[in-house]
């Protein structure tokens, strides 16, 4: 049994800064991780949108933040069960392991959606056709390659695959596929500058700072080409490329055309932790996101005492934006710890 | 002669239920077409006319049928039919017995009990009263399931009963009424000339002879009143069923068939169609997507009052479960598809457009996909490595350009566009001088089969798939994973492939499921509900799964394109093509040695 | 008579004023899920039909919301019904049944036996 004033599952952006910021006020946290590794999603991130810094900058910053003495961090620890007692929270984790301490900050992130589920474009059909996290590698490694060995010409990137879309129940927007497209494009385009680069939207929505003239600068400087319409259905070539069928809906006439590679731009979705913890607490929202007690008022809280959410369990978010989330979650457990000293 | 005023009504009632009978069933037989006819004329004095009348007393008096769907409810038809059928039948023979003659006039058997007192012996009385009386139990004991089954529908096992219009609830209390009032009637007489039986005397203990006195006249009035507003009422009501299903029974055992156009027979069927309300509870758009009044018996109902809607006749997925389920033998997804049917427009050619042109080719199989499948290319790969594996030449003839089967326009009433097409899709797979046409569709197989006069042979890719294994020419590998298979309802019900896939799939751990074969349930998605939206499909695949999944197996195998959507969708369960399993568990070593002797694939350009 | 340049003009605007939207606002209440339509294209691009002619469910559907019926019952004559476009539409629109309700309406032969 470990005892220490707050436990934070999940080892990611949102997690490990909120552990950080409430370890600088004096408490003993500790955080359970399920992977071998911390940062969660940073670890498949090559660089980050909108101004390209190196992901793994961010990453040694936060690691390097892990070492305050007053945080644990147990890695290969995934939290099982959860169990109320008075003003307390006690949590056994898959190893065995108990923790317990009076406050717990729920930060178990998301996951990407799986494009099995959209047969018709092909994923896990046809080699060429991956996903998002799978082309930020090929960036990371510097070799955007076709798994056929041809040379890459053209490649297209489709957004909204699992957002939006009625038919695998995810009515709502993930929110940074549009400028993670319109970032990886250009990385397509610094590895590959002879490459055509085509991107398909429904809706481009660049509601960020510096999001639009990254746009805008994909155009201008990297010429990449933008096209109003989804793609509905994949074929193979006999030559192993990918047929690509769609509308382009701006000058209202079908589209077909050929690709090396296809980048699916999945959404986000509750990650597996947050559904099943969600379900257990009995905070579960819309789509399985962790509910929080008052979107506009007590956005870090849920509706049981001494339970508190951070980051993309509760919906999709930016990483500025569940790191920001997390510190005020930290702000809301000092607060709280204070109220039970009293 | 025995005479009462009394009688009038009965007598009345008889007379005009006859005449409209005889009026109905001419109208009916004239409204058969040309080749119903000439099947009613060729077999009305052949030996299928004794099988009819076998047939009659099975279903009509004992229903057997709807005993083996429902006892409860199965003995409740047959205590009122069989029950009420011996009352006339030993009635008759008891007052012939009595009068000597078989020329005694009508109403005396039926109100015997005040014509004939003690003091007038006949044959066999005592025998005949017992019988008499057994039979009137049995008709009430019958009817108390019926009143109850009004009352609380679930106690005989039914979750719904359908609801009554004006005429109906009158008839049903005039036929409540008859048999009690006779007890009594019967009862009344028996206190006061002693000619009851075990029933009926029984009863006349708890009538003084006074009171026996005044009543027994009014008794046997409403006896009379009741049998006349019951036949008065019958024709109109939903008790023609009675008349009708006899005539259809005739009709069917002579080889009259529904056709897609609507005739004499379906207004014969609309009417053979007892209300019973078993085709709701078989029904997943009631149980599963809270559809109302638009399943088989609502629709037969409205259409029979003329009172017909285009949303309950599109309301529907024709997943052929209510069919499956009437005990009448109802055709009620053909007669469905009768009123969905638009009027063709002779001439009129819409699928011009299509160029047909370069598409032809001297293969072993021509390989028809399906529209939809295109949207699950993880079975068209499957079935390229399984053409490869056993080694045959194919032409994918809807690869590029493939033109629709049809089905989707028929089922949607758009017969003449359907034949269009058809015509279209004929003209190319004949063709291609193949030997054989394999589809991954089940919508595709049963238009093909049931619309297109092919000159080849057919089969959907489980009984190809099956075909293969059988010659050897494939083999599979064993594995310990647990499958459970969806039997779509066109590849089932409609097409009669249960067998096949479940042999392909034997190299599995296949469990079976509550509902399977021809009890199947519909995936929700069928393409001849073009109503249904997603929320309701949804609820419908969600119940389907619930059931399916019950044994917890690793994988749910069907054999559908739509159904296959559906599934996946749920999010539920690994779901599978059965040509996607076969094409995992090729036997490798076998598949490498065939590629090499056969040449690859034969793709063709226009 | 030269009002030539009048009529230019006059096809090349949809002039939403005149147009009668009242036909569509009747096929989108049997209908709802045609409202939901972002006008992606993917029926459009998936649609059997197109394949071989110039059809565009999206376009139409478009130009029949907006009242703009000329030569509309042609084009959905082309429609094979198959079903694919309700397959890949991400708003769960019920195509099939919007183009069978916007073919319907269009249609003055009066098609079907039973009561609308
Ligand atoms: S951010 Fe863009 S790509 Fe992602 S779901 Fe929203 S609209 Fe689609
Ligand atoms: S259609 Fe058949 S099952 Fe349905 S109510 Fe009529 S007789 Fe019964
Ligand atoms: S065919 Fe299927 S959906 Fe239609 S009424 Fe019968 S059971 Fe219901
Ligand atoms: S149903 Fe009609 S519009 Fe839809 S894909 Fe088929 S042919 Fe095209
Ligand atoms: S696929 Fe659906 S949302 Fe997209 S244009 Fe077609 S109907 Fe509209």
């Amino acid at each position: 049994m470990t005892a220490v004033d707050v436990l934070v599952i999940g080892g990611g952006p949102a997690g490990l800064e909120s552990a950080y910021s409430l370890a600088n006020n004096g408490y003993d946290v500790a955080v359970l991780e399920k992977e071998k590794n911390i940062c969660g999603h940073l670890n498949q991130a090559h660089s980050l949108f909108p101004n390209f810094q190196n992901a793994s900058e961010v990453r040694s910053a936060m690691i390097d933040k892990m070492t305050h003495p007053k945080i644990s961090i147990h890695n290969d620890t995934e939290a099982i069960r959860i169990k109320r007692d008075i003003d307390k929270w006690g949590v056994e984790t898959g190893s065995g392991k108990e923790f317990m301490a009076p406050a717990l900050l729920l930060a178990t992130g998301f996951k990407s959606f799986d494009p099995k589920y959209k047969e018709e474009l092909g994923y896990g059909i046809y080699d060429n056709v991956i996903t998002t996290t799978q082309f930020e590698a090929m960036c990371q490694k510097g070799s955007i390659v076709s798994p056929h060995g041809q040379k890459v010409k053209r490649i297209a990137f489709l957004n909204c695959v699992g957002s939006r879309d009625e038919k695998v129940g995810n009515h709502y927007c993930s929110r940074v596929c549009c400028i993670n497209a319109v970032k990886q494009s250009i990385e397509a385009k610094k590895v590959l500058p002879e490459a055509d680069i085509y991107c398909f939207y429904m809706d481009i929505r660049m509601a960020g700072q510096f999001y639009e003239e990254l746009y805008r600068k994909s155009q201008e400087v990297y010429n990449v080409n933008y096209i109003r319409g989804r793609i509905s259905e994949v074929s193979p070539t006999i030559d192993k490329r990918l047929h690509v069928k769609c509308e382009d809906t701006l000058s209202q006439t079908p589209m077909k055309i050929t690709f090396d590679i296809l980048v699916l731009m999945t959404g986000i979705e509750a990650s597996l932790g947050t559904v099943a913890l969600g379900q257990q607490l009995n905070i579960s929202g819309e789509y399985n996101f962790a509910k929080s007690l008052s979107l506009h008022m007590a956005d870090n809280y849920s509706s049981h005492k001494g339970l508190f959410l951070a980051g993309t369990c509760k919906r999709p978010l930016t990483l500025p934006e569940a790191v920001a989330d997390a510190r005020s979650a930290a702000g809301e457990i000092k607060n709280y710890l204070k109220t039970l000293k009293q | 002669m025995k005479f009462h005023p009394f009688v009038i009504p009965f007598i009345a009632g008889v007379v005009f239920l006859l005449i409209l009978i005889v009026f109905r069933l001419k109208q009916w037989l004239k409204g058969l077409d040309r080749k119903q006819h000439f099947f009613v004329k060729q077999n009305f004095l052949s030996l299928k006319t004794l099988y009819a009348i076998v047939e009659v007393f099975r279903e009509s008096l004992l229903h057997f049928k709807i005993y083996r769907k429902n006892p409860v409810l199965g003995y409740m038809h047959m205590s009122l039919a069989f029950g009420w059928f011996m009352l006339i039948v030993f009635g008759k023979v008891k007052s012939v017995l009595y009068a000597g003659s078989f020329f005694e006039p009508m109403w005396l058997s039926i109100f015997f009990n005040f014509f004939v007192t003690s003091n007038e012996p006949y044959p066999y009385a005592a025998v005949m009263t017992f019988l008499m009386d057994f039979f009137l139990l049995i008709v009430l004991s019958g009817l108390l399931i019926a009143f109850v089954k009004r009352i609380y529908s679930r106690l005989v096992g039914m979750k719904k009963t359908t609801k009554h219009i004006l005429i109906d609830r009158i008839a049903l209390v005039a036929l409540w009424g008859i048999f009690p009032l006779r007890l009594f009637a019967e009862a009344s007489s028996s206190a006061l000339y002693e000619n009851g039986g075990f029933l009926t005397a029984g009863v006349a203990q708890m009538f003084s002879e006074n009171f026996a006195s005044i009543v027994e006249l009014p008794l046997w009035w409403a006896y009379s009143l009741s049998l006349s507003i019951f036949f008065f009422t019958l024709p109109f009501s939903r008790y023609m069923h009675i008349p009708a299903e006899v005539v259809m029974i005739f009709l069917k055992k002579w080889g009259v068939k529904t056709n897609e156009h609507h005739s004499g027979f379906t207004n014969i069927q609309l009417h053979a169609c007892a209300k019973c309300g078993i085709c709701i509870d078989a029904c997943q758009l009631d149980f599963a997507a809270s559809q109302k009044n638009v399943q088989s018996a609502y629709f037969i109902g409205d259409a029979r009052y003329n009172k017909l809607t285009e949303d309950v006749v599109n309301n529907c997925l024709m997943c052929g479960r209510c069919h499956e389920a009437c005990p009448v033998g109802i055709e009620l997804t053909m007669i469905r598809q009768q009123y969905r049917n638009k009027k063709e427009m002779p001439g009129k050619l819409y699928y011009n457009y299509v160029d047909l042109n370069g598409y032809h080719a001297n293969v072993d199989i021509i390989y028809y996909a399906g529209c939809m499948t295109h949207l699950t290319p993880g079975i068209i790969i499957s079935m390229k490595k399984i053409f490869q594996a056993a080694g045959m030449s194919y032409w994918f003839m809807d690869e590029e350009k493939g033109v629709c089967c049809g089905r989707p326009l028929r089922q949607q009433g758009f017969v003449q566009q359907a034949k269009d097409l058809v015509h279209k899709n004929l003209r190319m797979i004949h063709g291609a001088n193949a030997k054989l046409l394999v589809t991954s569709c089940p919508i595709c197989y049963v238009s093909f089969k049931e619309e297109y006069a092919l000159q080849i042979p057919l089969m959907h890719h489980t009984e190809f798939i099956e075909s293969l294994i059988d010659d050897k020419k494939i083999s599979l590998e064993s594995k310990a994973i647990t499958a459970v298979y969806h039997d779509p309802c066109e590849l089932g019900r409609n097409a009669q492939i249960y067998d096949a896939p479940r042999n392909v799939l034997k190299h599995l751990n296949l469990k079976t499921s509550k509902c399977e074969k021809n009890n199947g349930l519909c995936c929700g998605s069928s393409l001849s509900n073009a109503v249904l939206d997603l929320d309701h499909q949804i609820k419908v695949r969600d119940n389907a799964l619930n059931v399916l999944l019950e044994k917890n197996p690793d994988v749910l195998v069907t054999a559908c394109p739509m159904c296959k959507k559906a599934f996946t969708h749920g999010h539920k369960v690994a779901v599978m093509d059965i040509a996607e399993v076969v094409a995992k568990h090729l036997n490798e070593v076998k598949t490498k040695k065939q590629l090499s002797e056969k040449p690859e694939m034969i793709t063709f350009a226009k | 008579m030269t009002n030539w340049g009048f009529h230019i003009a006059k096809s090349r605007i949809i002039d939403m004023d005149t147009a009668d939207l009242g036909v569509y606002r009747k096929v989108a209440a049997k209908v709802p899920s045609a409202k939901l339509c972002l006008m992606c294209g993917a029926c459009t691009a998936s649609c059997t039909a197109r394949n071989h002619t110039p059809f565009n469910l999206r376009k139409n559907h478009l130009l029949f919301r907006h009242g703009q019926f000329k030569g509309l019952a042609k084009e959905f004559d082309k429609c094979m019904l198959c079903g694919k476009c309700r397959l890949v539409c991400p708003r769960g629109v019920n195509t099939r049944a919007l183009i069978y309700n916007m073919r319907m309406a269009l249609d003055n032969l009066n098609y079907t036996r039973i009561k609308k």
